[in-house]
Formats: structure tokens, sequence, C-alpha cells
């Protein structure tokens, strides 16, 4: 009786450490903690050139996450990609002509969305549109104007 | 011209042989298979096995997962300190461990540990006539001892491979952030932002139910189909653990490729 106690324990324990296991996994080794925060607002943005940005991409204000790019899309009346950010919902207070701006983290980093604040008092609700955009700087464009502006000389 | 038929029909026989070997663990597996309401009929079949297939291998995968944890996130240190990248370390670490080191080296582990003993014990009761003597007491020997020992494996791996995952990770966040001074905040928040849940970690647990499959498998069939003398004992042994690791290795391959090659 007792040495099967003894294993009925330790079983016990292996399968109380495999869901400890697999709880911190779930929360601290992957997105699924992320996944929950995904409310907020919509907010879309037109580039000429996205780039090399893509979905889940960090949506920040003087570096600091207020968001997630949620969809990245191609409107064919305008010629432009339509980008699809959520921000968080404590977030309500951006001024409705900020500009957004696409950035490289790094050398070889992920590429981002960074808000620049504008002056109007109306905030950026669900559904505004960003109008003010820089497009990301693609290497080969300041190659070939640096190219263009030294032949010219 | 006899040389040449001599080797067709050696040829032939092998596959011949192979092919009956194969047919005979398919059936051996869907015997097993079916004893599973005996199973759940005695659960204390079950938690004795899972207790010396699953408990007593503990030890081996936790020491190895620390290990292997650090030696991952030391390497990945030194090399990516060069390319001035050092943040993503966590990334690193979390992605080999969890799609790749933990499934394949657990079940390497497991073969080395678990299967072996279970080829060894099944092998040695049809040696000593035990399992002949069940038959004569209108004991199913396959529905009593093999298949408690088959879904054993079946549910130890895969929760050993989580225990892996998660302390392998963590003995590399204790080198990469402790000691070698990576930031912690974006060695976790590089995990977070770039593991899912749903695609890297529940694909490793998928393989290492597979591995969990056909490790335990192959270490039951070697054994109920040992040579019943001590000769054919310790080969059936070391076959065991050698196809075991074919099998692991190969299907690992296999299933990367289905999983993560897109």
């Amino acid at each position: 009786m007792n040495s099967s106690k003894k294993v009925e324990v330790l079983v016990g324990t292996l399968f109380v450490l495999a869901i400890l296991a697999f709880i911190f996994l779930a929360l601290n080794v992957s997105n699924l903690s992320k996944i929950s925060s995904s409310k907020g607002f919509k907010v879309t943005a037109p580039f000429n050139n996205i780039g090399g940005l893509s979905t889940k991409a960090k949506v920040t204000m003087s570096g600091v996450t207020i968001g997630r790019v949620t969809q990245i899309a191609y409107d064919k009346q305008a010629f432009q990609a339509i980008v699809t950010m959520t921000i968080d919902p404590q977030y309500d207070y951006l001024p409705e002509d900020s500009q957004a701006s696409i950035y490289t983290a790094g050398l070889l980093g992920e590429q981002y969305i960074s808000l620049e604040p504008g002056a109007e008092d109306a905030s950026l609700v669900e559904g505004s549109n960003i109008d003010l955009t820089q497009s990301a700087i693609v290497l080969e464009e300041i190659i070939g104007k640096v190219l263009v502006s030294l032949t010219t000389k | 011209m006899n040389g040449v038929i001599n080797f067709m029909q050696s040829t032939g026989a092998f596959i011949i042989d192979g092919l009956a070997g194969f047919g005979r663990s398919v059936t051996f597996l869907i015997s097993v298979l079916l004893g599973l309401k005996d199973v759940i009929l005695r659960p204390r079949l079950l938690i004795n096995q899972i207790y010396s297939v699953g408990v007593l291998s503990f030890t081996i995968i936790f020491f190895s997962a620390i290990f292997v944890g650090m030696v991952v996130s030391l390497l990945g240190y030194t090399i990516l300190v060069d390319l001035g990248g050092k943040e993503v370390l966590g990334l690193l670490v979390s992605l080999t461990l969890v799609r790749e080191l933990a499934p394949v080296l657990g079940a390497l582990l497991f073969a080395g540990r678990a299967g072996s003993a279970l080829t060894a014990e099944i092998g040695l009761m049809k040696a000593t006539e035990q399992l002949a003597s069940m038959e004569m007491m209108a004991v199913d020997p396959i529905r009593r001892i093999v298949a408690p020992r088959f879904f054993a494996g079946l549910i130890s791996l895969p929760i050993l491979t989580v225990i892996f995952m998660a302390v392998g990770v963590y003995s590399g966040y204790l080198v990469g952030s402790e000691w070698k001074g990576v930031d912690a905040g974006s060695f976790w928040s590089q995990i977070q932002n770039k593991v899912e849940f749903r695609y890297d970690i529940i694909n490793g647990i998928i393989k290492s139910i597979v591995f969990a499959f056909v490790v335990t498998w192959i270490a039951v069939y070697q054994g109920y189909n040992a040579m019943p003398t001590s000769e054919g004992v310790s080969r059936a042994t070391t076959n065991s653990v050698v196809y075991s690791a074919l099998a692991i290795l190969g299907l690992d391959f296999v299933l990367t490729a289905v999983m993560f090659a897109s």
C-alpha cells in the first residue's frame, strides 16, 4: 500500500509539473498572452510603399508601442497600400492629423510604424484615416537617387 | 547466371521478410490499441507503468534540458554578440528548443532510458515463459502486459517533452541573461512577439506525440518478438534503441518539412 501510494504521488507530481510547464510555455514563451489584448480601435493609413512591413508589426509613438498592424491590403483605385492598425484603447487622444512613417528597427531589424502627433484637437477614432504618411525607405531608391544626382553634375 | 538468380533470390527474401515483419508489427499494434479498454478498466496498471516509464525518466530529461538550454544559449550568444544582435538570443533559444531539440532529444533519451527498459522487461518475461504461463491462465499478455506499457509511453513522452521545453528555455534564460547580460526584457519580449503558440509549441508537442507512438511501438514489439534467449533479449534491446533513434531522426525531418518548411 505504501509503495503504491508513493507511485501515485510521484505520477501526480509529474502531471502537475507538466501542467506548470505548459502554462509557462503558454504565458511566457509564446504570444498567446498578447492575442487577448488585440482589442482597440482600428485606424487606416495609405502608403505608397510599405517595404517589408508585415502584420503584427509594432505601431509606436515616441518609441512606445501603442498598437499593432492588423491588416495590409491594396487599394486598386488609389494604387496604394492600405495599412490597418489596431491602436490600444487607452490611446484615444491622438490628434487626427498625426503623421505615420515606416521605419526600420536597427540595421537588420523588422519594420514598424511610427506615429508623429499633429496639432488638431480632434482625436483619432475607430475608422479614422491617417492622410499624412511617409513610405518605407527602400535602399535601391536612395542609391538610384544618389547615382542620378552624381551623374547629372 | 547462377549468381544473378541467387542475388535476385536474396533480394526477394529480404523484401518478403521486411514486408512480413512490418505486417506482423502492424497487426501487433492493432491488438495493442484494442487493449485500450482494458487499460481504462484498470487504471492502476497504467499508473504503475507511467511511474516506471515516465517518472523514472524525469531525471535524465530534466538535467539534459538544463544543459541543452545552457549550451544553445551560450553558443548563440557568442555568435550573436559578434553580429550585434544579441537581443534575438531568446528567440533563437526558444525556437530551437520548442521546434526541434525538445521533441527530438527528449525522444532519443526516452528511447534510451524507457524504450530499452520496456524491451528488456517484456523480452525477459518471454524468455522466462511468464507470457506463456499467462496465456495458460487465459490472461491475454498483450492486454495485461503490453497495452499498459504502450499507453504509458504514449502519455509520458509528450509530458516529458513539455517539461524539456520549459526547463530548457528557462536555463537558456539563466545563461543568456543572468550570466552573459542580455537584457531580460528584450529576451522575453522577443520570444513573446515571435513564438506562435498554436504554430510552434503545438507542432512541437505533435512531434513528440508521433515520436512517443513510434518509440513505444518499436520497444514493445521488439520485446514481444524477442528470441527467448539471453542473447535474443540483448539483441532485441539493441534493436529497439537503434530502430527508435533512426525512426525519430527520419520522422523528424519529414515532420519538420511538413510543419515548418513553408
